[in-house]
């Protein structure tokens, strides 16, 4: 994983509520045994006709949010299906952080693991930038994950927090199996404990 | 939210809590412990990038005894089984699980197995969930374990690796809900038809942050396939977690079966498993009750889960609806969905119907279906189909007659696979087309690109295939074919 530290881009407000993985990556792209080939898979029956052609009035297709950075997202984004493939396109396609008011849990997680910003904020803050964002050219944000601000292009800072771990792990690129491994004897004696306690647990008896 | 300190060691605790306590290795921090997974379930679409992943770094499988490889989406389920695949893409899939399972020591119900089906239906099948374990997998759907008193969750591609490696996964303790249903339930309502209640109740984002824990005297009545149902589903209201305390429904459904504790360790299992309850005056930060009584046999009629009527109500008006952000999406399932406001959900013409899924496709839920089936025809223009959860599902239900049930009444009875619950594998909803689907998830292009799916129970499915529109099974109860 690459390390985060800041991004300046545009944003792109994609406000519609409880947009599932189904939609963020459709089945058909889900067939790979590498991770390659995702960005064109993104949101691939919004942004394409039936056809293969591109649909003119999707957000992403509109000439002013073209290489979008960050997406303004509307509630429970990321639910449905568990497909880290979602996340990988979303990456691919040059997103770098989402910022909405809350989550998926299994899809913030892997939003994490791959050092993509899932950004909650309360409304209030979260509908300020959404209304700056349908104003392009006054999209441009950049998001500082060290002073955990999003600066709008009217100068205004915003704070968010991002969970201490995660944030460790995403500014230094950490691999996060590195770290457990780092407590192998202590799994390993936790087996010994676990399996003396529920003996059935224990795999192959 | 602020994170959930663990509960004191004298507070009343949850089954939640008892074994997320039980399998905490150390904690990470005040949010985030290291949580020891007991059984971790591969499957061939989530698992590749994970696999990748260990072989670029020289890492081995942690435990692989511990660990079970099932193809279940991507293969056909035509009638005849076979090894070949003609997409190449599943194809390769399929071999790669293969080849990793061979060179890391991992056993794998591949696609010929006997035992090959949905990994929901397939692990408790085989006895391999325990009550008080902690199961992984690569699917969002392992929450049906709940239904023993085992904490299943759906994890991403790089937990899966994490957990293959390490066999622990970084967590963070759930909030605890609890959700009671009490009373008898009318004939024609089904476990789907409470867990889509519940949804409707509280929203797809209900439950996000929560374990649910289902109780009362009528979840205790339902038999173990029903309980699996609620566990299921109730991820589509965004829970990571299912439990309910095991009885001896559960003990008597896992016994002798092939990975179930024998002999002595089931006899100290089965002591261990009747103390897993929530202690008197746990805490449940939210709490629900419902009576049983009260429910409908419901359908969806947008593009959510939570977007459900009874079958005797109507498409919803966004007019009536006060929320700008609510109306917007009722706004547009409704032109996805091309339903027009106020039309009676029994008026809804159907052209296809899908029974199968580890939501609705076991053994009870095939009887439920068939019941209704038998002695009548799918309507002339309804595609049905039914795809067993499993193989052994198929094979019980050959032995009961049901597939012939089934085939007189013009559905096709075929292989095991997820099929057209996400539709991976070839079996896809056309543009436009509309089913009844016994399924899980009514997201838009899920189904199929355009294709229009409308969620219910199994016996729902089969009253709409006979009728060839969404019905009331309730109706088709009361006449005899
Ligand atoms: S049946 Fe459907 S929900 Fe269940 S595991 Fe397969 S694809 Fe997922």
């Amino acid at each position: 994983m690459r390390p985060y530290t800041t991004c300046t881009g545009t944003g792109v407000p994609l406000l519609q509520a409880n947009l599932d993985t189904d939609v963020i990556m459709p089945k058909q792209f889900l067939k790979g045994i590498d991770r390659q080939g995702l960005a064109r898979g993104l949101f691939y029956d919004l942004r394409y006709d039936a056809s293969g052609v591109e649909q003119a009035d999707f957000v992403l297709n509109q000439p002013e949010y073209r290489n979008a950075s960050f997406l303004v997202v509307g509630p429970n984004f990321g639910c449905g299906s568990s497909r880290e493939h979602a996340v990988w396109g979303l990456l691919q396609y040059g997103i770098r952080a989402l910022i909405g008011t809350g989550f998926a849990s299994i899809f913030r997680d892997n939003c994490f693991n791959n050092g993509l910003l899932p950004i909650a904020l309360p409304a209030d803050l979260h509908a300020r930038i959404a209304t700056l964002c349908a104003r392009p050219p006054r999209n441009l944000l950049t998001v500082d994950l060290v002073s955990q601000t999003v600066t709008l292009s009217d100068h205004s800072r915003l704070p968010f927090r991002i969970d201490d771990m995660y944030r460790e792990n995403l500014l230094h690129g950490r691999d996060a199996i590195a770290a457990t491994l780092r407590y192998s004897a202590e799994i390993a004696a936790f087996e010994d404990r676990h399996w003396n306690r529920s003996p059935w647990l224990k795999p192959g008896t | 939210m602020n994170p959930r300190p663990d509960p004191a060691p004298t507070t009343p605790r949850t089954i939640y809590d008892k074994i997320v306590d039980a399998h905490t290795v150390r904690r990470i921090d005040e949010r985030h412990l290291l949580l020891y997974v007991d059984r971790h379930i591969l499957n061939e679409y989530t698992s590749p990038q994970a696999f990748s992943g260990l072989r670029e770094h020289n890492r081995r499988v942690h435990r692989p005894a511990s660990t079970l490889a099932i193809v279940d989406h991507v293969n056909p389920t035509a009638a005849q089984r076979v090894r070949a695949i003609a997409d190449p893409q599943a194809a390769a899939q399929v071999d790669y699980v293969e080849r990793n399972c061979q060179d890391f020591g991992i056993e794998l119900i591949g696609l010929l197995d006997s035992r090959q089906g949905i990994e929901h239906v397939v692990c408790p099948e085989q006895g391999l969930v325990s009550p008080g374990m902690v199961i992984a997998c690569g699917d969002s759907h392992t929450t049906t374990y709940g239904a023993f008193g085992a904490l299943g969750f759906g994890i991403g591609t790089s937990d899966v690796e994490h957990v293959l490696a390490t066999q622990t996964v970084v967590y963070e303790r759930l909030r605890n809900m609890r959700v009671r249903f009490d009373g008898t339930l009318p004939p024609g309502v089904t476990a789907k038809d409470l867990v889509m209640t519940v949804i409707r109740a509280i929203g797809v984002a209900g439950a996000t942050g929560f374990a649910v824990e289902f109780a009362g005297s009528a979840t205790d009545r339902l038999d173990v396939a029903g309980r699996m149902t609620l566990c299921n589903m109730i991820v589509e209201a965004g829970a990571r977690g299912a439990v309910m305390a095991p009885d001896a429904r559960v003990c008597d459904y896992l016994k002798d079966r092939p990975k179930a504790p024998r002999g002595a360790l089931w006899s100290q299992a089965t002591a261990a498993w009747a103390n897993l309850r929530s202690d008197a005056g746990a805490v449940f930060e939210r709490d629900l009750a419902f009576d049983v009584a009260a429910v409908a046999p419901l359908v969806t009629w947008g593009t959510s889960p939570d977007q459900a009527v009874g079958i005797t109500d109507s498409v919803p008006d966004p007019a009536a609806e006060p929320d700008p952000a609510r109306r917007a999406s009722i706004v547009r399932a409704l032109a996805y969905m091309g339903l027009e406001p106020g039309t009676p959900m029994r008026s809804v013409a159907i052209d296809r119907a899908f029974i199968g899924s580890c939501t609705n496709g076991r053994l009870e839920d095939l009887r439920a279906a068939a019941g209704i089936v038998a002695g009548r025809k799918v309507a002339p223009h309804v595609r049905a189909m039914v795809v067993p959860g499993s193989s052994q599902v198929r094979r019980e239900a050959e032995q009961e007659g049901l597939d012939r049930i089934f085939v007189a009444a013009g559905f096709e009875w075929r292989q095991s696979g997820c099929s057209m619950c996400l539709a991976m594998n070839g079996d896809v909803l056309g543009a436009g087309e509309r089913c009844a689907s016994s399924t899980n998830r009514n997201f838009e292009g899920r189904q199929g690109r355009a294709g229009r799916t409308h969620l219910m129970s199994p016996a729902m499915v089969a009253a709409a295939a006979v009728a060839g529109h969404l019905v009331d099974v309730r109706d088709l109860a009361r006449e005899v074919p």
